[in-house]
């Protein structure tokens, strides 16, 4: 058993750098700007879909994927026109775009389920050669890190922070925070959409139930992240890096339990209970804390003016 | 500099918890005039100073800052020319950015953001000294997490926040109110500072009267919405607790009587 785990690592390291992109985006909304956007299970699958059918159709995988980056900002701006012009709750818009996004998703593939083989096309990642998959998407995983810590470092880029931080605080220094939240959920779900692509391919098919939980997965990878290695990176590129990192973890996780005999039936149950604990530890913190005023006090009596 | 007219606001209309917060207020600001804003709780006080803000539209009347109708616009845009402290320390301040980001972020208020580096070396050097001068040892602390900080601290934070891009009207809400006495005092201090040093047009709405009385060149008293009281220079200067105590029975007191006589 131990033999056929170490085989499947891999593969969990390879879907969790892959999805670990998917992961970043969801940082973006869920971590930077206090939103949690449930267009994710929607806009992955759209990603995908948007590559294999490019890709079926000839055109050139890295032209699909950047196709694939824009449909996947389209969504997010779908989102981000309910919650800050129709005035909806954030997680009810992300709950109507993903319902819409099912239909669009169709639409696109035309069936439910849309193989592309890697011996007939010329695909970026494929688990038939999992090394270079892994390779390819730390590529990719580096280079958006990159990207999205300079953004954010810019004068622009620290206003979305500050939407997110203090809304009170942006609006009475000049920001539009209906902009900043709008660009938090355009990137946010490109990464989404990008990371649907490279995990269709890697999986030779895109399927209009492969978003389906995949919030839980990139909220799991934050947290997961955040937990193990939040003490260790204090950097912000670090930190995006430890939720691909707690991503590769989720799915090696998931190998393990499917490994130690858990039904895959069960496995959405599964990862919805460790993420509903692992999101209740800062409460359940917090209550104590709160319940034991006079050791707060001694850590935090030095800030006191 | 700052004009407001026939300024109305009703908050929950025809509900049961209809509330007449402005009824026809109408004020004129002098450039460079300090007016301090008392009044009981549900005066209208905070309402006023939201109303000039732009927190949610107004129901009618006019705010022109500078001869600019500034009535429609925005929270954000209005942000150019308003400065704003408020009651809450948490909410001047994003608490998961450091000082130094807080600051470079208020410093372009009312300019467009660009994708140049939200913050120069240059910058980080000045804020350096304006943090010196706050004299609460944050000048070594300048990439420290603002959420790390005390309300004091804070809200002096949230001052400099206010005039470090010289705005045409500074709002200070409050802003001493929820801070233990000493460090109210400081901050207030500091205000009156900020406000000489670059010579702001400004209104501060306090609970106490005798910092009413002892800052800035004005005082209004508002009751259910109104202006009930606008007093200045000399005339001010020569107020009492008293005066304002026996202004605000009389006030009061004119309310128990109309009570009364609906109750008949």
């Amino acid at each position: 058993m131990f033999h056929s785990l170490l085989n499947a690592l891999p593969g969990s390291v390879a879907q969790g750098i892959l999805m670990g992109i998917m992961a970043i985006g969801v940082y973006i909304t869920y971590k930077v700007l206090d939103f949690a956007d449930l267009t994710v299970d929607g806009s992955l699958c759209t990603g995908g879909a948007v590559a294999v059918m490019l890709i079926l159709n000839g055109v050139n995988p890295y032209v699909a994927m950047l196709a694939a980056f824009v449909a996947g900002m389209l969504a997010g701006l779908m989102t981000g026109f309910f919650h800050t012009v129709m005035g909806i709750p954030g997680i009810l818009s992300g709950i109507l775009s993903q319902l819409g996004l099912y239909s669009i998703n169709m639409r696109i593939m035309g069936k439910s389920n849309q193989a592309v083989s890697v011996d007939k096309y010329d695909l970026v990642v494929s688990l038939r050669y999992i090394t270079s998959a892994i390779v390819v998407g730390l590529i990719f995983v580096v280079v958006v890190i990159a990207i999205l810590y300079w953004y954010l470092g810019t004068e622009s880029g620290s206003a979305v922070r500050a939407t997110g931080s203090n809304e009170h605080m942006a609006r009475a220094q000049g920001i539009n925070t209906n902009i900043g939240k709008i660009i938090g959920l355009v990137i946010s779900n490109g990464l989404v959409g990008l990371s649907g692509a490279l995990y269709a391919q890697y999986n030779g098919n895109s399927d209009i139930n492969m978003g389906r939980g995949a919030i839980v997965i990139g909220l799991a990878s934050v947290i997961i992240g955040e937990v193990l290695f939040g003490k260790l990176f204090r950097n912000f590129a670090l930190r995006l890096f430890s939720v691909v990192l707690g991503c590769i973890i989720y799915f090696a996780v998931i190998a393990l339990v499917l490994q130690l005999g858990l039904n895959s039936q069960d496995l959405k149950l599964f990862s919805a209970l460790i993420v509903a604990i692992f999101l209740a530890i800062p409460y359940w913190g917090a209550k104590y804390r709160a319940s034991h005023p006079a050791k707060v006090k001694e850590e935090t009596g030095k800030e006191e003016a | 500099m700052l004009e407001i007219k026939n300024l109305n606001k009703t908050f929950n209309p025809g509900t049961v918890n209809e509330k007449k917060a402005l009824t026809d207020v109408s004020l004129k600001l002098e450039e460079g005039d300090f007016v301090t804003i008392i009044g009981g709780n549900g005066a209208g006080k905070s309402t006023m100073l939201n109303a000039i803000a732009g927190v949610w539209p107004i129901d009618s009347g006019s705010i022109f800052i500078d001869d600019v109708d500034i009535t429609k616009l925005p929270e954000h845009k209005r942000a150019k020319y308003i400065g704003r402290v408020f009651q809450d320390p948490m909410m001047g301040t994003a608490a998961d950015m450091g000082i130094d980001e807080n600051l470079a972020i208020a410093a372009r208020r009312g300019k467009h953001r660009t994708l140049r580096w939200s913050i120069t070396h240059k910058e980080k050097e000045q804020y350096k000294e304006l943090l010196k001068s706050l004299d609460l040892g944050l000048e070594d602390r300048l990439s420290a997490k603002v959420g790390l900080l005390s309300g004091g601290q804070r809200q002096a934070i949230t001052l400099l926040m206010a005039s470090l891009e010289k705005p045409k009207l500074l709002l200070l809400d409050e802003h001493t109110a929820a801070l233990d006495p000493k460090t109210a005092a400081k901050v207030l201090t500091l205000s009156d500072k900020i406000i000489a040093e670059n010579q702001l047009t400004a209104m501060m709405v306090t609970h106490n009267m005798k910092d009413a009385i002892s800052h800035g060149n004005r005082l209004i008293m508002m009751h259910e919405g109104n202006i009930i009281y606008d007093v200045k220079g000399e005339e001010k200067k020569n107020l009492h607790v008293s005066d304002l105590l026996a202004k605000f029975e009389e006030v009061s007191g004119g309310e128990f009587a109309n009570d009364r006589m609906m109750l008949n």
